[in-house]
């Protein structure tokens, strides 16, 4: 039994190894079990952790009302995100606890099948969540039946409709979807996606139900959450903090840099932050009334000596070349966007006109494509604009900041593969 | 053609995985529909009311004509009405 309003509870008896069944159960007490899990989920105010920060309850709700035998619960850790380490690191600490999550998940909407979907490029991490479903499948024959699937690492794999999509025996490409929020179907079966973090809290709630989960965390954001902190820091760290602690404090118990020239939130679809908004707390209600987002837990703290816009072009550029090429919009628009920063970044005569042309193009692809993998780029790069706006003019007046002129990087941005070895499936 | 509704608003909306920038679109409705810069459709965001006739009538042509299916006609339900 974890004690309420204490912390590490997703972590907890974090060790060298995974936890095996035996341990987690010596962790988190016997199999103590709420009467009615459903109500307890919905009186919990879950939100989904892979970024949108939905309502659990709500797509439990939508699912639960399907008809259909064969319904799927698909786990997602599938980890797009180059920042992010925490579904690796909550799989390689407690494996069993988003198991018994998606478990529960799959009695609530009557599933007879949990797919874990692990991106197949991290090996250690396929061979904890194998064993671990090794384990469960030994002690109980009865429940529904985990696999593991590994699809291939892109930044879109992880977009909930590719990877069904790639479940069900196709290429791991978004969907367009005519009406939202739509119900995904692998073959006939409805499935219900959810970050494996989520299933995390789902397990955390039916074990020791709403009351005691909402002890942390804020009114519209309640429990705890998993954070990745990179950038600026003596080495990236993967935390649990409370929700509703700021941001300075995140990264003073990460060991960053406490006053940096900006903050990533959410990944990179996500927003900077200026150092003005740093003792914000880091809970999705009050960020959203400032237009941000804890988004998929990513924090990457920007020192004062980097280029925001040199970083921001990295990333950028990056995430065009991880466009599905599916829309004509992000497949083509996106590569212009990038090439415009560069120009902007570059200064000079064309940087002006290459500026106007950049908002304009900004404005003409968002919202039109079928996921909503450019409105993010576009998203990231307005932010990029407003917050570094002083280094934007040097820039243009064609003196760039000491941080361009230098070779030392911060933004973890994997190199471009070729376009012919891109692989989808 | 059918019974043209006097009350109530449609959007034309496009499947931007189907589309392949024919541009067909942007001839047959070019009231509703222009193309961006790279040759794809950018709609009107507005819905139009389904009694201009003339605008339903290219939003069908669009949606017929175009080459890749990708286009189609949707009714938009405001609160309240019928």
């Amino acid at each position: 039994m974890i004690p309420p309003r204490s912390l590490p509870r997703l972590f907890a008896g974090a060790s060298e190894r995974p936890n095996s069944l035996q341990q987690h159960h010596e962790i988190f007490g016997g199999s103590t079990r709420v009467d009615n899990p459903f109500d307890e989920l919905q009186s919990s105010g879950l939100l989904g952790r892979g970024g949108a920060g939905f309502p659990t309850a709500k797509k439990v709700e939508l699912l639960r009302s399907q008809r259909g035998h064969h319904k799927f619960v698909v786990v997602n850790a599938m980890e797009g995100e180059p920042a992010a380490h925490k579904d690796f690191r909550l799989l390689s600490t407690n494996p069993h606890l988003v198991l018994e999550g998606a478990e529960v998940l799959a009695r609530l909407i009557g599933a007879d099948r949990i797919a874990v979907c692990v991106a197949r490029d991290n090996p250690t991490l396929v061979n904890h969540v194998e064993r671990a479903i090794h384990e469960r499948a030994r002690q109980n024959s009865r429940g529904p039946a985990i696999d593991l699937h590994t699809p291939p690492w892109r930044y879109i794999a992880g977009e909930e409709s590719a990877l069904v999509n790639w479940l069900d025996g196709k290429e791991s490409l978004p969907q367009f979807r005519r009406h939202k929020p739509s119900i995904l179907h692998i073959g006939r079966g409805a499935a219900l996606v959810d970050n494996a973090e989520t299933c995390a809290n789902v397990a955390l709630i039916t074990r020791y139900g709403a009351a005691w989960y909402r002890t942390l965390g804020t009114s519209g954001h309640p429990g705890s959450t998993v954070v990745s902190v990179t950038g600026a820091v003596v080495r990236p760290t993967v935390l649990e903090v409370n929700v509703g602690t700021t941001l300075r404090s995140i990264l003073e118990t990460a060991r960053a840099d406490t006053s940096p020239q900006a903050v990533l939130l959410g990944g990179y679809g996500g927003l900077w932050v200026g150092p003005d908004l740093l003792d914000t707390p880091y809970a999705n209600d009050v960020l959203g009334e400032r237009g941000l987002s804890v988004g998929a837990g990513i924090v990457v703290a920007l020192p004062r000596a980097a280029c925001g816009l040199v970083e921001s072009h990295r990333v950028v550029r990056w995430m065009a070349h991880e466009s599905a090429r599916q829309c004509g919009p992000c497949a083509f628009g996106l590569p212009a966007i990038a090439e415009d920063l560069t120009q902007v970044i570059r200064g000079g005569r064309d940087g002006q006109a290459a500026r106007t042309r950049l908002e304009q193009r900004c404005s003409s692809i968002e919202g039109r494509g079928a996921c909503r993998h450019p409105d993010g780029v576009i998203r990231f790069l307005r932010s990029a604009l407003s917050v570094f706006h002083t280094d934007l003019e040097s820039h243009l007046a064609g003196a760039p900041c000491a941080g361009a002129r230098s070779r030392q990087r911060y933004l973890a941005v994997p190199n471009l593969e070729k376009e012919e070895e891109l692989v989808w499936e | 053609m059918g019974v043209i509704r006097r009350h109530g608003q449609f959007v034309i909306r496009v499947n931007p995985i189907l589309c392949d920038g024919f541009g067909h679109c942007a001839e047959l409705a070019p009231e509703i529909i222009h193309l961006d810069e790279w040759g794809y459709p950018v709609i009107e965001p507005e819905p139009i009311p389904l009694a201009d006739v003339g605008a339903l009538t290219s939003a069908r042509y669009a949606e017929r004509g175009c080459p890749r299916q990708a286009l189609f006609i949707e009714r938009v339900h405001e609160p309240g009405a019928r």
